[in-house]
């Protein structure tokens, strides 16, 4: 899919009529294309060109990458300085924002400064408690939760005004997602959460892991009974998927990282194969061969940590994409390349 | 106290008709209030609060109850204070994510709801405001009463009435 009225890069989209962003995102979505979307490791460091290296790895198989805030409450480059550093070269992006960190004040500002860095999506997050990473000692902010960060985000956004009431000259243009686990309890709740957040201005959804496709079935059949896929102010939902490394891998995400739900099947299928790498890429493929069948379903979030390299296999294999090319520096027009993608650097050196 | 909250969220229902008792009796004296002073009273009425309350269901005083949306279990005591619904990271188990040792505040909320009345067990889907830390220590009780005969003031006149001296003055 090629947008005709494509800017050059680091500038913005013309906004569609009813569209809300300025982004590639939602026009792929809202035109009905089964959108990919992934993630970028964010560095421990501070050169930019460490940022474009690692973006470069999805060129042409990712819509969007999320800029993680602090995942796992680790800390790395912030999510702002990684998507200001995407847009510039034209990258979407998916910026995370968590209500661990800050307080509402620094998110309303966060968020007019990422929109006007062109920073048209925002995952709403509440962010996992500060137990779980390498500063268990920091204070946990929790000021938001994702619901009420979603409502005034869109409060600045449709109404132009921060939480205060006091008025904004110009409103971030921004495509509102959140985030949601069908795999963990209390699961009957969970349809119903996901309609509050629709109702608090969520307009996309990326899930955590699904690696049971049960439930996952189950939580879409109720979603779509919630009416929640239908009309002006539906939702998109994009379901999370990642390869496994290993079995011993397996279990310890499944022990250790809040929230991932891996069925006993799984990693055994993994533990029995020769070449469990392999097996783990070709059980997330698998997966997205049986998420791509389910109704309501926008689209996956690939979420391959340490394994980026993995994910232009896995979408190129599983044909999600349907011979779309989505856009990345240098995809119309050579001279727009990525610095730090691998095809620069080759030109350098001839 | 742990255990005497997690009974309150199993008595859901029965903490929900007692307070539908409660609520308009407390707010109907709002003229004895004014009488002694909504700010003279702040004092013991949030200290009496706090005591039935802290008991009950582990209260932390954010001055801005919400136990009547979420299934009688007090949504302060999340680790990540969330006041709209279960966060990701809920163990297999129904446990917390933080504090492993506690059952999710939000799985007992949704448990709560569903032993409610279909009225008062529904509000849980309703999106809660953030908390307004103005008000956190003070009587939420007191709040709801200044709250009420605003209500009636604007539903006798028909018309939005200014600042009035029932407003929190926190």
């Amino acid at each position: 899919m090629k947008f005709d009225d494509e800017p050059i890069p680091g500038y913005s989209l013309p906004i569609l009529p009813g569209h809300y962003s300025p982004g590639r995102l939602e026009r792929v979505l809202r035109a009905g294309c089964f959108a990919v979307t992934t993630e970028i490791d964010p560095p421990d460091s501070a050169d930019p060109a460490e940022v474009l290296k690692r973006a470069a790895i999805f060129d042409g198989y990712v819509d969007a990458i999320n800029a993680t805030d602090g995942s796992g409450a680790n800390c790395h480059m912030s999510s702002v300085g990684v998507c200001s550093l995407l847009t510039r070269v034209g990258y979407a992006t998916i910026l995370q924002i968590s209500c661990r960190d800050r307080n509402r004040i620094a998110i309303q500002g966060e968020i007019l400064g990422a929109a006007a860095m062109g920073a048209c999506n925002i995952l709403c997050l509440t962010g996992d408690g500060v137990q779980a990473g390498d500063h268990p000692g920091a204070k946990p902010v929790f000021d938001l939760d994702s619901m009420s960060l979603l409502e005034i985000a869109r409060t600045m956004r449709d109404e132009s005004r921060f939480q205060s009431g006091r008025k904004l000259d110009l409103p971030p243009r921004v495509f509102l997602g959140a985030a949601e686990n069908p795999f963990v309890p209390p699961l009957d709740f969970r349809p119903h959460r996901l309609a509050k957040k629709v109702a608090a201005g969520a307009q996309f959804i990326q899930t955590q892991y699904c690696f049971d496709i049960d439930l996952l079935r189950n939580f879409m059949r109720k979603v779509s009974d919630l009416g929640l896929l239908e009309g002006p102010d539906r939702v998109f939902i994009l379901v999370g998927v990642g390869p496994l490394a290993s079995a011993r891998a397996a279990r310890w995400i499944r022990a250790n990282v809040p929230g991932v739900h891996i069925p006993d099947a799984i990693i055994e299928r993994i533990e029995g194969a020769q070449n469990q790498k392999a097996e783990g890429v070709a059980v997330c493929k698998d997966l997205i061969h049986q998420i791509r069948q389910i109704p309501g379903v926008s689209g996956v979030h690939v979420m391959a940590y340490r394994q980026e390299h993995t994910v232009a296999e896995i979408i190129e294999q599983t044909g999600v994409l349907a011979g779309r090319v989505p856009w990345y520096p240098g995809r119309d027009n050579p001279e727009e390349l990525n610095p730090e993608s691998p095809d620069a650097l080759q030109e350098e050196t001839l | 106290m742990y255990s005497v909250r997690r009974w309150a969220v199993r008595h859901a229902r029965l903490m929900e008709r007692t307070y539908n008792v409660f609520e308009p009796l407390f707010t109907r004296l709002d003229p004895l209030w004014r009488r002694l002073g909504y700010g003279r009273l702040e004092k013991p009425v949030a200290a009496v609060e706090r005591g039935l309350k802290g008991w009950l269901f582990d209260c932390r005083m954010c001055g801005q109850c919400a136990l009547s949306s979420t299934g009688m279990a007090c949504p302060m005591n999340c680790p990540k204070n969330l006041r709209n619904g279960p966060c990701g990271g809920v163990r297999a188990n129904g446990h917390c994510e933080v504090k492993p040792d506690m059952k999710c505040v939000w799985v007992e909320a949704w448990e709560g709801s569903q032993r409610m009345t279909e009225q008062g067990g529904a509000r849980i889907h309703q999106v809660q405001p953030p908390v307004d830390f103005q008000f956190q220590n003070t009587s939420s009780w007191l709040r709801v009463s200044r709250q009420k005969r605003q209500e009636r003031l604007i539903a006798r006149s028909g018309h939005t009435p200014g600042q009035s001296h029932g407003e929190p003055s926190a």
